[in-house]
């Protein structure tokens, strides 16, 4: 059994949430004032994820770099696995906001997506 | 071999290395910084004085007096800011009228124009904003603000154009008496010269005694200031001093050339030449004192503040004149306030030993005249007009606090002695001098750096050396 | 002299919105001026996600949330100028614009929206001392450089204030490959959001200090470290407790103020307490026609409110030039009371609530547990129980139309937290 203590980030309130696991499962939740803090713990003490947004730098670009994001959260624990996967990673411009840079990272089978537009440099 | 060789490139050093020019006479200057105008000259109260408080008979009153009437000429040649707003020195009782009249006494045998005491009521109505316990002042209308670095660099771009020769980044290490000439070693190379001017600010000392038995000492004397907003620029139109103390003449209030509030110095002698860093007890005194001068110094108001270090002699005088063991070599050291208001003197007295010396011919063509940077704010809309049409990027705002086109970057960039750091660029255009302090445009004068001296991003400096703004590219440290 | 029926002055979120809204009441003749070269404002460096929860359901980085507007502003035909600064602005609706095609602008306008957005405060503003070096910046800086250009101004980085953008920076920074020692922060409390500081700086095992200052700089040519120092409920240092911390960099994120150097050129009244103009229920300034929102008003903690705001302004521009702007009943003044710091707007009409109004507000400090108030003169007609009120987080309230009936000679409506 472990005990992991997390603030909940549902509202301002920042609940402190105190759970126990057990072989992965959540078994007591302590600490939360609503359901918002139950899901979150769960979530969290289970299968945390996140959204991971960085730059890469853009080939022929009317700017230097392109903000991207993960198209949806990815294990938590592959944060830094991602980033060391998108270094070095060069798009050619033009590039367009949604368009698929990696695909598949880390077979998370989330695809690292462009957030905006970058023109060919004149 | 030249002529003669000029180390420092401060106010002092420019005056000199300025007037020289005007002879047939190879000069260089050595600096060590990657800039003129880095030392004292950069922080400093900026005030050009009238001349009552040095002792009479002393070098600084006699070249504070002479010093002082030349400044109309100087700024109208080399277009930099200057306006006499006067001073007045205040005093919260009676008994200290006393003190007041001691000043003007003295200021009248430094042969000081202009000088006398007010009262109360005409002393409100100048300066409505001074607090309720001020008793009386001396007034003295000559006193003026300058802004001394701009004046430095517009005297060393002139000095440029005549055909001085500015070595910077060239750290002195050593000066080594041949026959009938100098060998001084910087950090790159050596040079040969006749004639050595000593105008090294704090470290006068160091180059004094690598050359003369007659050891002279400088004991930085550290000043804080804060500067205030342009919005409470106009708090107090006069440079307000309170009676001096043995400590010097104490912390004053002044509206700054550019329209700043400007309010400092204290005085705390330290071991490090180089130790520029504010202190939280320091800022605190300047602003407390300040505060009895002045009713509601608005300290929501401060931008930012900086410290400067006077080039404080222990011998109490300038020391201006030729060593007396070492033929050709000029010390302009210790010059400590009123520095900046003697430093077209200092240069003149400099000049005289010169032609004694060398016995120089006058040049036929030199060239007196600098122009200013056009400065966009200062401009009516019909010449920004005319500018813009001239040069487009004269209609591009990089720093929007102090209206600082990219025209005028480029130019700083591009002048002789052209900017080459961030706080280059910021002297000669304020680019980043304002409310925000260079958040949003130190990003874009980086970028036009790199652009146009053609160097990596990463090699822009604040001030050289290891003041880089960026380290390295996103994700070069990730393994 | 070229003429508009609306003018706005910034094509940040508040400018693109308050545009937008002002074409959907037909309003043909807009011109936005925005100084940098791209609309879109301080979104384009917000790369992070997080933004649109409100207003689109769904979450979007700060390109994303903006290029949703830059593309209506586009398809709408919406004209605007870039690389655009505005250099002045009079009561007579006169707008002196400079931009290297049109060299100097002069514009007249029916309707002016200011929406200029804000500024970090600098170092300056808190007095720091120490040494000037380089290795000194905004966080907001700081996010340009590495989001923008693409390079890290520091590799061992200390943060002072524990503001949004300051905890987005470390971790941004962090990802990018720099250490972030810690982030201080003056108060008992973090004005950034729950979710930042759990994702941006627990995430990655930054500690966030709180009641801690920066109290000293040490470097020469660069920042070589910090002095970190405690301090007590009244914000003063706690003698003993100074800690160096070794860093090549300090990012600042210690508070934003709202840029209205043009609205003090046209001597609009600026409130003491939001830093921004005062404005009544339309988001119209003291002077008839000229309107603001956003951030010049007030700093807002979610771009979605910016855009409800601006789209409330830009919508009544619109009604403004097209005469249909009648402000009826009496103008009654929003007071902060107790516990609170200012509340946008500062005027209402009673007569011009339509199906109410919202009022932002923020608390001075963190409550727990405790009510917000709202007082007509000395009537309490609304009175919400809180569990949590935090200075971070902006606060609405509705005025609703019912709460004028039958009241007559209102002068004066409080809000304040209240205990019971």
């Amino acid at each position: 059994m472990i005990k992991k203590e997390l603030i909940c980030i549902g509202c301002p309130l920042g609940c402190s949430l105190e759970v126990l696991v057990e072989n992965g499962s959540v078994i007591k939740i302590s600490g939360h004032s609503c359901k918002k803090g139950e899901d979150y713990a769960v979530k969290e003490c289970t299968n945390p994820t996140r959204i991971i947004t960085t730059t890469l730098e853009v080939i022929n670009g009317a700017e230097a770099m392109v903000s991207v994001k993960t198209e949806r959260d990815i294990p938590k624990d592959k944060i830094y696995e991602c980033i060391r996967a998108l270094k070095g990673v060069k798009v050619e411009a033009p590039v367009e906001a949604g368009q698929v840079i990696v695909e598949n990272i880390l077979n998370t089978g989330v695809n690292v997506i462009a957030t905006k537009n970058v023109a060919r440099k004149a | 071999m030249f002529d003669i060789t000029i180390i420092g490139s401060g106010v002092v050093g420019c005056s000199i290395a300025r007037e020289l020019a005007r002879y047939k006479l190879d000069i260089c200057v050595l600096e060590k910084e990657s800039d003129v105008a880095c030392g004292t000259t950069r922080a400093n109260s900026a005030i050009i004085h009238a001349g009552y408080d040095a002792k009479p008979g002393t070098l600084k009153a006699k070249l504070n007096a002479l010093g002082n009437p030349m400044y109309d000429k100087l700024a109208e040649e080399l277009e930099f800011p200057f306006r006499r707003n006067g001073s007045i020195v205040i005093c919260f009782s009676h008994e200290e009228i006393k003190g007041l009249e001691k000043l003007l006494d003295q200021g009248r045998k430094n042969g000081i124009p202009g000088l006398r005491i007010i009262y109360k009521d005409e002393l409100m109505k100048m300066e409505p904003n001074l607090s309720d316990e001020v008793v009386a002042a001396l007034y003295a209308e000559t006193a003026g603000i300058v802004c001394p670095y701009e004046m430095t660099i517009a005297l060393a771009e002139n000095a440029a154009e005549n055909g001085v020769e500015f070595k910077l980044n060239s750290r002195v290490l050593n000066i080594v008496k041949k026959e009938n000439f100098y060998e001084i070693e910087t950090i790159n190379e050596v040079i040969k010269t006749k004639m050595v001017i000593n105008a090294a600010g704090v470290y006068a000392d160091e180059i004094n005694n690598m050359v003369s038995k007659n050891k002279i000492k400088i004991i930085p004397r550290r000043g804080e200031y804060c500067v205030f907003d342009k919005s409470v620029g106009d708090m107090v139109k006069t440079t307000v001093f309170q009676l001096p103390t043995a400590l010097g003449k104490g912390i004053l209030v002044a509206p700054t050339i550019d329209g700043n509030l400007l309010v400092g110095p204290n005085a705390v002698d330290v071991e490090d030449k180089e130790d520029v860093s504010t202190t939280r007890e320091g800022l605190n005194e300047v602003l407390r004192v300040a505060k009895r001068s002045v009713k509601c110094i608005p300290t929501d108001k401060i931008i930012t503040s900086f410290a400067g270090l006077r080039a404080r002699c222990t011998k109490e005088d300038f020391i201006i004149g030729e060593a007396d063991d070492a033929e050709n070599f000029i010390n302009a050291a210790g010059i400590e306030s009123p520095g900046l208001t003697s430093a077209p003197a200092i240069a003149r007295m400099v000049e005289g030993i010169v032609i004694q010396k060398l016995n120089p011919e006058m040049k036929k063509d030199f060239n007196p005249i600098r122009k200013a940077i056009k400065k966009f704010r200062e401009l009516t809309n019909d010449e920004r007009r005319e500018i813009i049409k001239e040069n487009p990027s004269y209609g591009k705002i990089v720093c929007r606090c102090e209206t600082v086109t990219e025209g005028e970057v480029l130019e700083a960039i591009r002048r002789p002695l052209g900017a080459r750091t961030l706080d280059a660029v910021k002297r000669r255009t304020r680019c980043g001098m304002g409310r925000c302090q260079s958040g949003f445009c130190s990003t874009r004068i980086v970028d036009i750096l790199s652009r146009e001296l053609n160097e990596p991003i990463t090699d822009i400096t604040k001030f050289g050396g290891h003041s880089n703004i960026l380290v390295e590219k996103n994700k070069e440290g990730i393994n | 002299m070229k003429e508009y029926d609306i003018v706005i002055i910034g094509g940040g979120p508040a400018g693109l919105a308050a545009a937008i809204s002002a074409r959907e009441e037909e309003i043909e003749n807009i011109l936005i001026l925005e100084r940098e070269d791209k609309l879109g404002g301080i979104l384009n460096q917000c790369i992070h996600n997080g933004f649109g929860l409100h207003i689109f359901k769904e979450e979007l980085t700060g390109p994303e949330y903006a290029k949703r507007f830059i593309d209506k502003v586009l398809k709408l035909n919406i004209p605007y100028k870039l690389n655009t600064m505005v250099i002045d602005f009079n009561r007579d609706k006169i707008i002196t614009a400079v931009n290297e095609e049109d060299g100097l602008l002069e514009i007249k306008a029916k309707a002016v929206v200011l929406a200029m957005g804000c500024r970090e405060r600098p170092r300056g503003a808190l007095n720091i001392p120490g040494s000037r070096c380089a290795g000194i910046l905004t966080a907001g800086t700081a996010q340009k450089y590495v989001n923008i250009k693409g390079y890290l101004p520091g590799k061992k980085i200390v943060v002072l204030g524990s503001g949004d953008i300051g905890l987005i920076m470390a971790r941004r920074m962090t990802l990018e490959g720099a250490k972030v020692v810690e982030v201080d922060e003056l108060l008992p409390y973090s004005s950034g959001l729950k979710r930042n500081i759990v994702q941006c700086l627990n995430d990655y095992n930054i500690p966030l200090k709180l009641s801690h200052t920066v109290v000293d700089i040490k470097g020469k040519e660069r920042v070589e470290g910090v002095t970190v120092a405690q301090v007590d409920e009244n914000r003063n240092i706690i003698p003993g407790t100074e800690e160096f911390v070794s860093c090549d960099t300090l990012l600042l994120s210690v508070g934003l103020i709202p840029e209205n150097e043009l609205t003090r050129k046209a001597n609009i009244e600026i409130s003491g307490n939001t830093g921004g103009p005062m404005v009544d229920e339309t988001m119209e300034t003291e002077i008839p026609g000229v309107f603001a929102c956003g951030n010049v008003l007030h700093v807002h903690d979610l771009v979605d409110f910016v855009t409800m705001e601006s789209m409330e302004a830009g919508k009544n521009a619109a009604r403004y030039v097209k005469g249909m702007y009648e402000k009826k009943g009496e103008v009654v003044e929003l007071t902060a009371g107790e516990g609170v710091r200012y509340t946008v707007p500062v005027w209402v009409h009673t007569g011009n609530l339509g199906d109410g109004v919202d009022v932002r507000f923020r608390v001075s400090n963190v409550y727990r547990d405790k009510y917000i108030s709202v007082y007509f003169d000395d009537v309490r007609i609304m009175h919400l129980k809180k569990r949590i009120l935090t200075p971070g987080e902006m606060e609405t309230i509705r005025l609703k139309p019912a709460f004028f009936k039958d009241r007559t000679d209102i002068r004066k409506i409080t809000i304040k937290v209240e205990g019971e």
